[in-house]
């Protein structure tokens, strides 16, 4: 199983970079993988969105879709892709530490 | 008083279950609702286009695929009162329930996609998924001759994941038919990663769209569509020039689940557990069918695996015994490939779909074109009317996947 380090902890990825374990992120490491992931910067409008991530994957198992996030967790698809380019749902999870999102079959 | 299982949906799920629990139980009075009379066979609304099937086909009266003893309202539902196990109609007839089943399957929502029912929509902008769309694109399609057809898959979820892939296919075939195939520049543009979601068969499918000269587009999320000026723009900016779009638009529940609260979720499916399916609602509610938010994909295989272990839930709900939890997510496709063959998968909640074949070692081959399969899914429209619908068992297939017949393979290209 490979593994990476942020803040100096090492934790447990999947061979995407997605994490298999969430309870192993503290929100100390998702400047860190953003960062990695190319986004400079996490703002508040950013926080929401990794809060919400977080939130649902408690809830539901599994993180949202871009659909459903646009739907509920306060910020629109158009910023949703603003916040995190190209592939919201998916980069949002990574930062968030949670799994890849299920996503549909 | 007999016991009252109220079935809100006359379509796959809804007639099996009604028709399995009327031969199950003599004692309990069984309502279906619906809003229309027309009960269509969706597999074939994706031959319509092509002229392989024609709408007198696949449709039949809904009241008549149910069995005797079972009452049948023609009415659009208003909303669920789930704290008094109640529906409502919007006829104002009321409908007290001991259980609930929610098989209203899923609705298409093309207004929620910019630009798409907007200028172009049924001219240069298509849809399959219903029968008006699938007639009006037959038109197009005959009047079509060169040009850039780009199919596209809005966001999942769908129904029949599957299907946009076979049009592709269809498409390549009909084209050459016509003697105009290299006229044509056929592309198939997806919010996934791949062809598909699992990886042994998005190789596979992917392989397949090589094959064909169909190009295969990822990750593309369409934000607009602007049907005069020919294009799809997605949400991160990609454009994509059309001559004719057929697009799978978004899929959300039926739209009485928004009105029912603590019903649905988000997108007005009902939270449903994968191995009972009893709803996340109240334990007296059930959902079956495109209607249930579960791990596997909108089919109507899936409603007929699903039709066993729900009537035997709900009988068990009855007489207060623990439910059943034996639901697999068994999912069997036909994917029709063109020039009279077919692939076909098999999988569940834990299987991929994998090569081999179904239902055991011999029989029909799985992720491979195949005459055979072809034939299966054109005889499978009169064993969905006079075996699956009436709510029997199929011959030979049972409804957990079977593991016999599968190859697991060693290693998978990318």
């Amino acid at each position: 199983m490979p593994t990476a380090t942020y803040a100096d902890a090492v934790v447990a990825v999947n061979d995407e970079g997605f994490f298999t374990e969430p309870d192993e992120w503290t929100p100390d490491m998702a400047a860190e993988i953003a960062r990695q992931v190319g986004i400079d910067e996490l703002t508040d409008r950013h926080w929401q969105v990794i809060t919400f991530m977080r939130k649902e994957y408690t809830e539901k198992g599994t993180g949202p879709t871009v659909r459903v996030l646009g739907k509920t967790s306060g910020v629109s698809i158009k910023e949703l892709y603003q916040l995190f380019p190209k592939g919201p749902a998916k980069l949002a999870a990574k930062i968030a530490g949670i799994p890849k999102p299920r996503g549909c079959i | 008083m007999d016991e009252r299982i109220v079935i809100l949906g006359a379509g796959t799920g809804g007639t099996l279950t009604a028709n399995r629990l009327r031969r199950a139980r003599s004692d309990v009075e069984i309502t279906v609702v619906d809003q229309d009379d027309d009960h269509i066979y969706q597999p074939g609304l994706l031959f319509i286009p092509f002229g392989l099937a024609h709408t007198e086909d696949l449709v039949r009266s809904r009241p008549r695929q149910l069995h005797p003893g079972i009452v049948y309202h023609r009415c659009a539902v208003d909303r669920v009162d789930i704290d008094h196990d109640r529906v409502h109609l919007i006829d104002g007839t009321e409908l007290d329930y001991d259980v609930l089943v929610i098989a209203t399957g899923a609705t298409l929502q093309p207004e929620e996609t910019e630009g798409l029912t907007g200028p172009g929509w049924r001219q240069g902008v298509h849809t399959f998924y219903d029968l008006p769309g699938a007639t009006a694109l037959h038109t197009a399609l005959e009047a079509f001759d060169g040009g850039r057809l780009v199919v596209n898959v809005v966001d999942m979820p769908i129904k029949c994941p599957v299907a946009p892939l076979e049009f592709c296919f269809l498409a390549d075939w009909y084209f050459r038919e016509r003697g105009i195939r290299e006229r044509v520049r056929l592309t198939y543009a997806t919010p996934l990663d791949g062809a598909f979601t699992k990886p042994v068969a998005s190789h596979a499918l992917a392989g397949l769209l090589a094959e064909k000269g169909i190009e295969l587009v990822t990750e593309f999320n369409t934000g607009e569509v602007d049907g005069a000026a020919g294009r799809l723009t997605s949400f991160d900016e990609r454009v994509l020039d059309f001559d004719l779009a057929v697009v799978v638009p978004l899929h959300g529940g039926a739209r009485y689940v928004g009105d029912s609260p603590g019903l649905g979720d988000a997108l007005n499916f009902v939270p449903t557990d994968p191995h009972t399916l009893q709803s996340g609602a109240r334990p007296n509610i059930f959902a079956i069918g495109d209607a249930a938010s579960i791990p596997t994909s909108k089919a109507g295989s899936v409603t007929h695996f699903e039709g066993d272990v729900l009537v035997t839930n709900i009988i068990r709900f009855l007489n207060g015994q623990p439910l059943d939890a034996t639901f697999d997510g068994h999912t069997n496709c036909f994917i029709e490939s063109g020039f009279g063959k077919a692939l076909l998968i098999d999988f569940n909640y834990d299987t991929e779909p994998l090569p081999g074949h179904f239902p055991g070692p011999v029989g029909l081959p799985l992720l491979k074109q195949s005459r055979l399969n072809h034939l299966g899914k054109l005889m499978f429209a009169w064993l969905y009317w006079h075996a699956l619908l009436p709510g029997r068992d199929l011959p030979g297939v049972a409804a957990d996947m079977p593991h016999a017949g599968k190859h697991v393979p060693e290693t998978v290209g990318t």
